[in-house]
C-alpha cells in the first residue's frame, strides 16, 4: 500500500469520527433549541448548558441490552442498523469541505452521493421485515414507498445546478458559484431538493414511517442498546448529508470573505440544520396520501419543468 | 493496481450472485443481490466507468432493487414457511444449473484472451455525446420501453377502482 492512500485512510478515519460528534452534538442542539422553540429549557443538567447530554446519552446507548425479539431474522435484524447508517457515511466521503479538501473527488461525486442516500432504504426495509413485528412492518412500507416517491426528484431538482455547471465533481460546481449562488439562479431546484432531502432524511413533516401516535415507533420498534443507536446515528448523519449537498450546490459551498474555507462550510451547514430543526417545531405531519401524492403530482413534474427550462436556457445561451 | 482491484470486485459480485441463488429465505437473497449489484459497480469504477458504477448504485441498487422491497415485505418470514420453501426448492435447481454450464461455455470463449483490464476515466460529457450522438435512436428506443411500462403501471393501478372517486 503506497504512503499516499494510508493518509487517505486515515482521513477517512478521522472524518468518520468527527461525524460521529458532529451527530452527537447535533441531538443535543435539536433537543435545547427544540426547548426554546417550545418554551421548556431541554437538557441542561449535564455539564455546561447540558453540552455533555449526548456523551452520557452514548454511553447509555452502548451500555444497554441489546435483545433481539423471538422470532426475529438476526441476520437482516443485525445488518439492518449497518445498512442504515454506512452508506451515509460513505456518502460524506465525496463532500469537498475547502478547495482540495475531500477524501474522494470522484468526477461522478454527486451522483455517488445521491445514490449512497438511496441505499438507505435497505436498511429501514429489511429492519422492519427482521423484526416481524405489525407495527414495524406497516412503518417500513410507508418508508419504502415514501423513499420511492421523493427519490424520484430528489437527483432531478439537482441536474438544473449539474447542467449550469458541467460537471458532476463537487469541488466543479463550488468553484462555479464564485459569482453567484446557485440557489438565486436555480430556487425551485433548491425549494425541491430541500424537501426531497427532508423526505430522504424522514425528518418531520416527512416522518410518517415511525410517527410515535400511530405506529410506537415504526421499524425501530423492536430495535434496542447500539443497534437502536445505529439507525438514530443514521438518521443524524442523513440531516448533514444533506445539509452539505445542499450547501455545496445551491449556497456557495465554502465560498466567502474573510474566514478560512472549512469554516464557512460549517456555519452554512449549521445554519440549514438549524432550518431543519425549525421545520420541526413549526410543522403538523401531513396525511400518508398527501404526502405521496404530492411528490408525484406536484414535485417531480416541477422538477421537470425546472430542468427543461434550465436546458433550454442552456442550450440558448450557446453560440 | 485498478485492474486488479477490478478482478477482486468482479468476484466478490460472482460470489454474491452464487449465494444468492441458493438462499432459501427471499429477504437474503434481496440482501445477497444488493452486495453482488454493489460490487458490480466497484468493478466499474475501477475500470474508469464511474459513470456507469454511479448509475448502477443510484438506479439499480437504490431503485430497481428497492421496488422488490414490497415484495419481500409480503412474505412470511417465520422458520416453517422456510421450511417449505427449501423442500420446494429440493430438485428443481438442476435444470438452471445446467443451463448455465452451458452459457459458460460460450462466455469462457469471449475471455479466452487473458489481457488485463486497463483503467481509462471517461467522462460523462463525452459519454453523454456518445448517447445522443450515434446512438441516440437505441436511447430513445429504451425510453419508448419505459413510457410504455409507466403506461401499464398506470392502467394496473385504475383497475377495480370504485365509480365517482376520481
Amino acid at each position: 500500500m503506497t504512503f499516499a492512500a494510508l493518509i487517505t485512510l486515515f482521513a477517512a478515519a478521522a472524518l468518520v469520527a468527527a461525524l460521529m460528534v458532529a451527530a452527537g452534538v447535533f441531538t443535543w442542539a435539536e433537543r435545547r433549541i427544540l426547548g426554546f422553540f417550545q418554551e421548556r429549557l431541554g437538557p441542561n443538567r449535564v455539564g455546561p448548558f447540558g453540552f455533555l447530554q449526548w456523551v452520557a446519552d452514548t454511553v447509555k446507548l452502548i451500555t444497554k441490552e441489546d435483545a433481539p425479539p423471538p422470532g426475529a431474522d438476526r441476520f437482516a435484524y443485525r445488518l439492518a442498523p449497518v445498512l442504515a447508517s454506512a452508506p451515509i457515511l460513505a456518502g460524506f466521503g465525496v463532500v469537498a469541505f475547502a478547495p482540495g479538501l475531500s477524501i474522494a473527488a470522484l468526477d461522478m461525486g454527486l451522483i455517488f452521493a445521491l445514490g449512497m442516500l438511496a441505499l438507505t432504504v435497505y436498511g429501514i426495509a429489511l429492519g422492519a421485515w427482521a423484526s416481524r413485528n405489525r407495527y414495524a412492518m406497516l412503518g417500513g412500507l410507508r418508508a419504502g414507498a415514501q423513499l420511492l416517491a421523493y427519490e424520484s426528484f430528489l437527483g432531478l431538482s439537482l441536474m438544473g445546478v449539474v447542467l449550469l455547471t458541467g460537471s458532476f465533481r463537487m469541488g466543479d460546481i463550488v468553484t462555479a458559484q464564485t459569482e453567484l449562488w446557485f440557489v438565486f439562479q436555480q430556487p425551485l431546484g433548491a425549494l425541491l431538493f430541500l424537501i426531497a432531502g427532508t423526505a430522504a432524511a424522514h425528518r418531520l413533516p416527512f416522518d410518517l414511517q415511525e410517527s410515535e401516535q400511530d405506529l410506537v415507533a415504526g421499524f425501530m420498534t423492536e430495535y434496542s442498546g447500539m443497534s437502536f443507536a445505529l439507525f438514530f446515528l443514521g438518521e443524524y448523519l442523513a440531516i448533514l448529508l444533506v445539509a452539505a449537498l445542499a450547501t455545496t450546490l445551491f449556497f456557495g459551498g465554502w465560498l466567502g470573505p474573510w474566514l478560512p474555507a472549512p469554516v464557512w462550510f460549517g456555519l452554512k451547514v449549521g445554519v440549514i440544520c438549524f432550518g431543519f430543526i425549525w421545520l420541526r417545531a413549526a410543522l403538523p405531519r401531513p396525511r400518508y396520501d398527501q404526502l405521496i401524492g404530492f411528490a408525484w403530482k406536484v414535485a417531480l413534474p416541477l422538477a421537470l419543468l425546472n430542468l427543461l427550462i434550465t436546458g433550454a436556457i442552456v442550450v440558448g445561451g450557446q453560440p | 493496481m485498478s485492474g486488479n482491484f477490478a478482478i477482486w470486485a468482479a468476484s466478490l459480485a460472482f460470489l454474491s450472485a452464487l449465494v444468492a441463488v441458493t438462499r432459501a429465505s427471499v429477504a437474503h437473497v434481496l440482501i445477497w443481490l444488493l452486495a453482488m449489484l454493489l460490487s458490480l459497480a466497484a468493478c466499474f469504477f475501477a475500470l474508469g466507468a464511474s459513470f456507469a458504477g454511479a448509475a448502477q448504485v443510484l438506479i439499480y441498487a437504490g431503485a430497481i432493487l428497492a421496488v422488490f422491497v414490497f415484495v419481500v415485505m409480503t412474505v412470511d418470514a417465520s422458520p416453517p414457511a422456510q421450511e417449505t420453501e427449501r423442500a420446494r426448492l429440493g430438485k428443481a435447481w438442476i435444470a438452471p444449473a445446467l443451463v448455465a454450464v452451458l452459457l459458460l461455455a460460450p462466455l469462457a470463449g469471449l475471455t479466452a484472451d487473458p489481457t488485463t483490464p486497463q483503467g481509462r476515466a471517461v467522462p460523462a460529457t463525452e459519454l453523454g455525446a456518445l448517447l445522443f450522438g450515434p446512438w441516440a435512436l437505441a436511447v430513445e428506443i429504451a425510453s419508448g420501453l419505459l413510457l410504455a411500462a409507466l403506461m401499464g403501471a398506470r392502467h394496473l393501478g385504475r383497475r377495480g377502482r370504485p365509480e365517482g372517486r376520481r
